[in-house]
């Protein structure tokens, strides 16, 4: 593909809202100020093994607050492990271990002692494939909600309708909320419903592990808008395949590779139009202009 | 592969099927030995139907007696009469409480093994599973009178009174006289029928897809949240469908059950006594009695009735299943 | 999209409580007694088990000894079990003799052949029926067809033919899961060569189910070793008599051979004993019989496990 055209909505965007990872700031950011070099996420020597296998490589990046980052790179560079690591979700697969920090508000959320579950609701996650559970839209997106104790009925019914307009689905299912499984739903509403549902947690961050890849391109499409709108109040993390899919929807890229022992590594990361117009190496060059990968 | 080469170009593409092919003696075979089990059904329900029909048509006892709970069936007694009415109520509550006993250990042994235990536990928990299945039901039965019911009779010999001041006594429970009671029963059967809820409800569990259990947890909910709000609202027809073969199990089981019951046929009083059910009663009394006389007749009305409960079980899973399906 | 970024449901403008805060410490403690709960159902079932197992050894103990298992039965002494071990192993032949091949062949039909269907429906719901049919119904059934219509008395061969019927459908459904467990790819590349269907069956698909195969086998001749209710009004409860193995006339009743015989199994005794016995050396006896019953359930289990693991691992290295 070529570079550089096909930047409609990044090309607007102001300042490199990421440096490359300077390790003498101070990592703790003031959670109540909103200016735009906060730092949401800051990650230190992050390597992350199953087992013996070495997964990713000490990997150092920040993310900015209210932006979006896209992890690009070919399979099996670690994108998604890397990504799983801001919510623990490796905590899930028996033998994987985190090793260096994470930092969320500059708290290290691979410390032994953090709330795994305070942690998820701050950091929602949105899969590759939609996973509505089998249960009816609005009880989809009121389930997490209900799970940390919200019952009023007027509470939840704002929420779910706040949460399914924010996810651009409110207008398409607002008929037959209680009614309609969200297994009924088609491919890219299924997806929003499975943003909406993590809307209705009230996180900060939003992961997205190829949020697109299963869906048709006009839903595709819609979703990338949905995550333009989102970012003015999130912070959003997504891994995609797709270059043009990072070039349109995020401010900064990060490129991961393997290394020759298989291990994923970041290669480069930085403004997202700079990433797809003048990288720095050759790897991200090769890459980005489809000769590798 | 040469022969058949040879066979191909004899025959030719086109050319009609042999006589051997349009035979098939095989798929005839296989179709036999199938079917031979819709032969086994119709067979069984026409002679048992039949047998338990003659209780009313030969003997010209009243549906209105069978519902009776007088069951005085000797031919000599004065005043002779078929009530079932206990048998069938010892089988319901002695069912419904070895139901509720070993349904939430059984849906939890399945959520252990599908959910929480790791590998090792499960390889060690599983096959241990699979061992009880195995024991014979007279084995349950003599372990029951050798270890349960003297148990309980020494343990329990007091009963239990709960008085009010205004309501007086609300709930009162005599103590054991022997050991051998409802209870007894209950808790053989409870145990004999683990492996059945488990093993169908473990499988309900595996076939909700991971990506729900991920999408729950990444919601930052616990994975017990998990499985009380998403795991068991989902797999709630297959659940029910292994209570139901549980419950099938149980009302048919009848050596263990009659071995520890008491066999009391009276209509059921209180946990810790003596009652009876249908299968304790065919077996202790089927031998005891002649061919053709009403007394059997009686049996052969109660085996009826058990084959009327397990058929329509089998029907109830059926339409439980054809619900999910549709969904 | 109504919602603008100041009306921000989330809490990005909030103070943000600590990661390791308190607030979800109730459902973290749910959680963990949760937890401990189901680890105790695991538990619960092995400890119950163990004890079993425990508790038959010690009571078999100084029971079972060789002599237990090669004497007749006796009124007097503790005497043995000989022949009514020798009935359970003679009529778990015969019914596998019977249901083995029934069984995989009815499992060849589901897998291969049965369509999408009313008749195919009408076999599962005969297989799910019998299934639920109660054992002392179908010992019933058996009574009422062999013994009272047939004439032919408490026979080895009627309860034999009793046991087929209640485990024919296990065999076929297990016959089925290990035919169906044959990958697609093998029948394919077979019919691609020109092999009939019925050749493809024979010389592919069994022989690659082998294993699964024999598992079924043993996991079925479990259960008809345990059986007794079937058996109650069948095959009889009487004491056996001394048996002359060196009788051969399988028509000749007396003969231990004969299927046209009483043959009483050991489940059948034990309830037998238990209802009816009265010898000071009950107890015994029946204990030494249940550890006997215990153990061959072991030796059935763990067999089938380990010749299935050996015979796949023979199979795919081959």
């Amino acid at each position: 593909m070529s570079t550089g055209d096909e930047m409609p909505t990044t090309a607007t965007y102001t300042e490199p809202v990421l440096r490359r990872i300077d390790v003498t700031a101070p990592l703790v950011a003031d959670g109540s100020a909103a200016g735009s070099d906060q730092i949401k996420i800051a990650t230190e020597h992050v390597s992350i093994k199953y087992g013996e296998k070495v997964a990713v490589k000490d990997v150092t990046l920040t993310v900015q607050a209210r932006s979006i980052l896209a992890l690009i790179g070919p399979s099996g560079s670690g994108k998604s492990t890397f990504l799983r690591c801001f919510n623990r979700m490796n905590d899930l697969i028996p033998g994987a271990k985190v090793q260096g920090q994470v930092c969320l508000d500059g708290e290290n959320v691979t410390d032994q002692d953090v709330s795994v579950v305070e942690l998820r609701r701050r950091v929602g996650m949105v899969f590759q494939r939609p996973n509505p559970f089998p249960m009816s839209i609005y009880e989809n997106v009121a389930y997490g909600p209900r799970r940390r104790g919200m019952n009023g009925r007027r509470q939840l019914d704002e929420l779910v309708e706040t949460s399914l307009k924010r996810a651009a689905l409110w207008d398409e299912v607002k008929d037959d909320l209680r009614r309609k499984s969200g297994l009924a739903l088609s491919g890219g509403q299924q997806q929003r419903l499975c943003i909406a549902r993590v809307l209705a947690t009230e996180p900060e961050v939003i992961l997205m592990d190829e949020p697109a890849s299963a869906l048709d391109p006009v839903s595709t499409l819609r979703i990338e808008e949905l995550m333009r709108e989102l970012r003015e109040a999130y912070t959003i993390v997504i891994v995609t395949h797709n270059m043009q899919q990072a070039a349109r929807v995020s401010d900064v890229t990060a490129f991961f590779t393997m290394a020759d022992d298989r291990a994923g590594y970041l290669v480069e990361v930085g403004p997202t139009g700079r990433i797809f117009t003048r990288p720095t190496e050759r790897l991200t060059e090769d890459y980005i202009s489809g000769r590798f990968g | 592969m040469a022969q058949l080469t040879n066979t191909y170009r004899a025959t030719g593409l086109r050319a009609a099927p042999s006589l051997r092919q349009r035979i098939d003696l095989p798929r005839r075979v296989v179709f036999g030995a199938a079917a031979s089990m819709i032969f086994i059904v119709v067979l069984l329900l026409a002679f048992i139907t039949w047998q338990g029909l003659q209780l009313f048509i030969k003997d010209g006892v009243s549906i209105g007696q069978i519902l009776s709970p007088t069951w005085q069936p000797d031919s000599t007694s004065p005043n002779l009469s078929f009530g079932l009415l206990p048998f069938i109520a010892g089988t319901v509550y002695v069912t419904a409480l070895a139901l509720l006993i070993s349904t939430p250990v059984s849906v939890g042994l399945a959520l252990f093994l599908s959910e929480v235990a790791p590998g090792w536990a499960r390889a060690i928990v599983q096959p241990a599973l699979e061992i009880f299945v195995g024991i014979p039901s007279v084995v349950w039965g003599w372990l029951g009178i050798t270890i349960l019911v003297p148990f309980l009779s020494h343990t329990f010999h007091g009963g239990m009174v709960l008085s009010l001041p205004i309501a007086g006594d609300v709930f009162r429970v005599p103590g054991f006289l022997t050991g051998f009671s409802w209870l007894a029963g209950s808790l053989v059967l409870s145990i004999m029928i683990v492996p059945t809820i488990t093993s169908v409800s473990y499988d309900a569990f595996r076939a909700v897809p991971q990506e729900l259990r991920t999408g729950s947890l990444a919601l930052g909910t616990t994975r017990w949240q998990t499985i009380r709000h998403l795991l068991i609202p989902s797999a709630l027809t297959g659940v029910l469908t292994a209570i139901v073969l549980g419950m099938t199990r149980a009302a048919g089981e009848a050596l263990a059950v009659q071995m520890v019951i008491g066999n009391s046929p009276s209509m059921p009083a209180a946990i810790t006594q003596p009652v009876t059910t249908l299968t304790s009663q065919i077996t202790l009394d089927m031998g005891n009695t002649v061919f053709g006389e009403p007394w059997q007749d009686a049996l052969w009305t109660m085996s009826l009735v058990l084959l009327v409960i397990s058929i329509s079980s089998v029907v109830l899973v059926r339409v439980i299943n054809k619900r999910r399906m549709g969904a | 999209m109504t919602a603008t970024p100041s009306q921000t449901i989330g809490r990005p403008n909030g103070p943000k409580p600590s990661l390791k805060g308190k607030s979800s410490r109730g459902i973290i403690l749910a959680d963990r007694a949760a937890t401990v709960v189901l680890w105790g159902t695991g538990v619960l079932v092995l400890t119950i088990l163990g004890a079993i197992i425990v508790h038959f050894a010690l009571a078999a103990w100084g029971v079972v000894t060789l002599n237990f298992v090669v004497s007749d039965p006796s009124e007097t002494a503790l005497g043995g079990v000989m022949p009514i071990l020798w009935n359970s192993i003679y009529m778990l032949a015969l019914t596998m003799l019977i249901a083995v091949p029934v069984g995989i062949l009815g499992g060849i039909y589901m897998s291969e052949y049965a369509g999408e269907n009313r008749l195919t429906n009408a076999i599962r719901f005969a297989e799910e029926a019998i299934s639920s049919v109660p054992s002392i119904v179908v010992g019933l059934f058996g009574l009422i067809l062999f013994v009272d219509d047939l004439h032919l008395g408490f026979t080895a061969l009627g309860g034999a033919l009793a046991l087929t019927f209640f485990n024919l459908p296990l065999m076929t459904r297990l016959s089925e899961q290990a035919l169906r467990a044959v990958p697609q790819d093998e029948r394919s590349a077979s019919l691609a060569l020109g092999a009939t269907k019925w050749q493809t069956i024979r010389h592919v698909v069994v022989p690659l189910a082998i294993p699964g195969l024999i598992t079924g086998v043993i996991l079925t001749a479990g259960r008809v070793f345990g059986e007794a209710a079937v058996l109650l009004f069948t095959s009889g409860i009487g004491t056996p008599p001394h048996y002359d193995f060196t009788n051969l006339d399988l028509t000749n009743p007396a003969s231990p051979w004969s299927p046209f015989r009483p043959a009483t199994t050991l489940s059948v005794y034990i309830w037998k004993l238990n209802s009816e016995g009265l010898g000071v050396f009950k107890n015994q006896i029946v204990d030494g019989s249940a550890a006997i019953l215990i153990s061959m359930v072991l030796i059935f289990n763990l067999g089938a496990r380990f010749i299935g693991r050996v015979l796949s691992r023979r199979l795919t290295a081959a």
